[in-house]
């Protein structure tokens, strides 16, 4: 398998904006609307070439939720941007009725996810927004783990039928994924093949996942990382066949642990095949100021963690 | 347009009354009052405002379309849309049961003809409504968009919101309503948490503004006609209709104790005694 290394860091809210803009091109249909963050959304490009499918909504969320769901009404494809906090938490409501529950074809677009928003601190540091979005019925949760993923996970979630959530977020962060890459929905990627655990990662953790693999070769673990970059639908399929060889799984996203990745895939294996599992998430706290890599390390999110994790479940074996 | 029929709309109006006092007693719950209060506004919008289609298209091109924001006067809803044709007046029994695709507050999974998007939780239909204009500017539709929101309703901070944002773009292609009968479940409004005048606030957020007695059919057709002609003008139109929540069922009259309970057997006889069967019941 090909070896992941990166020349160039680029944030992956650049990606969305420009899967965003070709989506308008490909898609007369596509609007967007944005509540007084387009430049921190990258939306600035779409707005420019589309003005009149760009609607600045003012710091109104639940309006701008409401919006994107009469839109469709009329055959638009609404994708709303701002922070993820503001995304989810805030608007919660609006979502679950004038959205999920009323099957609106709308894609709820969230940056600055995350502890790696950083400084910011917690009251931007969304760390519950995946769990809350994969409970809502009919929503489909997508977290791209790099800027080229983010760009066609834009593309893609412009042609799918249904409400979407796409999680992405503010650091500049290793481009690691070809921009040619296939992207379907739904569909977990295999980058690393390994025998002795499996690490699932999602959205940023999948680089620092890589980074552990490294170290962990050098030890003679031999571990298979793949990238989950839909949380709902999940990939069980997937997670099942690679956990039925390796025996031990790591799960590492930047999200509390309740609520998360991980919890999804313990309630798979729980049913289908119960597995050693260990994970790499926030616990059950919230974040705080500091830099993107010293909040990661501090709330033990580093490759230093994935390492140590997937030890430890080795020996559970 | 024609002139309205008032013999044929008034008739439609005491029908559509005894279909929700009798949907509400056939569940043992429900919301009567607020139901009774628009039941003149649901029969004019439906049988002489709204330019429609006679099948249902969840797209509502080439047609005036209309949202109801305040979900729980569902029964004037569904009883309107099955005496317009949308289905058949006999579904009208299954309201609240188990399987019914009249959910207790509208909803579209079950696909109930005439539904475009869930209301219940309140606050978020001007919004939604604001969004399908938006989308009918987009499309070159010229048709319009009709809201209805409660009085109480105007407690929820997304409404102004949407208030803003409507003026804040012209959006010229929507008339808005409040069905102001001065009740919510609590009590009077004034005693829960009093609005104010709310004529001048919404005027200050730049609409216009026109009054209506939203029980009497003539003054409610009048006013809605002229919010017509004002439309196309760079401003959004708010209708704000006085009613009398429970009106036609004098012991419902006026009084917020209607609001979310069902009449009992006796309960419903009487009512019944005061609303002629015109059309035949379901």
């Amino acid at each position: 398998m090909t070896k992941f290394t990166f020349s160039e860091k680029k944030d992956t809210r650049s990606g969305f904006g420009e899967g965003l803009l070709e989506a308008g091109r490909k898609n007369p249909n596509v609007v967007g609307l944005c509540a007084d963050l387009t430049g921190s959304l990258k939306m600035g490009d779409f707005q420019g070439e589309f003005p009149e499918r760009f609607f600045q909504t003012g710091i109104a969320e639940a309006n701008m939720m409401g919006l994107a769901a009469g839109m469709t009404v009329g055959g638009k494809i609404p994708f709303t941007g701002t922070f993820a906090n503001f995304s989810t938490g805030r608007v919660y409501d609006q979502i679950r009725q004038s959205i999920a529950y009323s099957e609106k074809n709308v894609k709820v677009c969230a940056s600055h996810a995350g502890l790696t928003l950083g400084e910011d601190g917690a009251t931007h540091q969304i760390l519950e927004d995946i769990g809350m979005m994969k409970m809502l019925p009919n929503f489909t949760v997508v977290v791209p783990c790099d800027f080229n993923q983010t760009r066609l996970a834009t593309m893609a979630i412009a042609e799918h039928e249904g409400p979407v959530y796409l999680r992405f977020g503010r650091p500049k962060w290793p481009i690691f994924t070809d921009p040619n890459d296939s992207f379907e929905i739904g569909k977990a990627h295999k980058l690393i093949d390994g025998n002795d655990v499996t690490i699932f990662a999602t959205g940023h953790m999948v680089w620092l996942a890589i980074e552990a693999e490294a170290i962990l070769a050098e030890k003679g673990i031999s571990a298979e990382v793949i990238n989950i970059h839909t949380i709902k639908p999940l990939d069980i399929k997937a997670i099942l066949e690679s956990t039925r060889k390796t025996g031990a799984v790591v799960v590492a996203e930047e999200h509390q642990r309740f609520g998360g990745l991980g919890e999804s895939i313990a309630t798979e294996l729980a049913v289908h095949s119960p597995t050693p599992m260990e994970f790499v998430a926030v616990n059950d706290h919230f974040g705080e100021s500091g830099k993107p890599e010293e909040l990661l390390s501090k709330y033990g999110l580093s490759k230093e963690a994935i390492v140590e994790k997937c030890e430890m479940v080795i020996q559970r074996k | 347009m024609s002139q309205p029929d008032y013999e044929k709309l008034q008739k439609l109006a005491t029908q559509i009354r005894r279909d929700i006092v009798r949907m509400v007693h056939g569940a043992a719950s429900g919301h009567p009052g607020g139901s009774l209060g628009c039941t003149e506004y649901f029969v004019a919008l439906y049988f002489h405002i709204l330019d429609r289609k006679d099948t249902f298209n969840m797209d509502g091109k080439g047609e005036d379309i209309f949202f109801l924001s305040n979900g729980h006067i569902s029964p004037v809803w569904y009883a309107t849309l099955a005496r317009a044709g949308y289905f058949e007046v006999s579904e009208l029994a299954t309201f609240r049961k188990l399987n019914t695709r009249l959910q207790g507050h509208p909803a579209t999974e079950e696909g109930l003809p005439g539904i475009r998007v869930a209301s219940g939780s309140l606050g978020q239909g001007l919004s939604v409504a604001v969004g399908a204009s938006r989308a009918k500017k987009l499309n070159q539709d010229d048709h319009l968009v009709y809201v209805l929101m409660g009085d109480g309703e105007q407690q929820e901070g997304q409404v102004w919101e949407a208030a803003m944002f409507a003026a804040h773009n012209k959006v010229d292609n929507l008339i808005a309503t409040i069905d102001y009968n001065g009740q919510q479940i609590d009590g009077p409004v004034d005693e829960v948490m009093s609005l104010g005048d709310l004529r001048a606030k919404w005027q200050a957020f730049g609409w216009e503004v026109l009054e209506s007695n939203g029980n009497d059919l003539k003054d409610l057709i009048d006013t809605l006609e002229k919010a017509k002609s004002m439309t196309g003008q760079g401003k959004p139109v708010l209708n704000l209709m006085r009613t009398d929540m429970g009106y036609g069922v004098d012991f419902m009259v006026g009084t917020h104790k209607w609001h979310g309970i069902a009449p009992n057997d006796e309960e419903l006889e009487k009512a019944l005694s005061q609303l002629e069967e015109t059309l035949g019941d379901y």
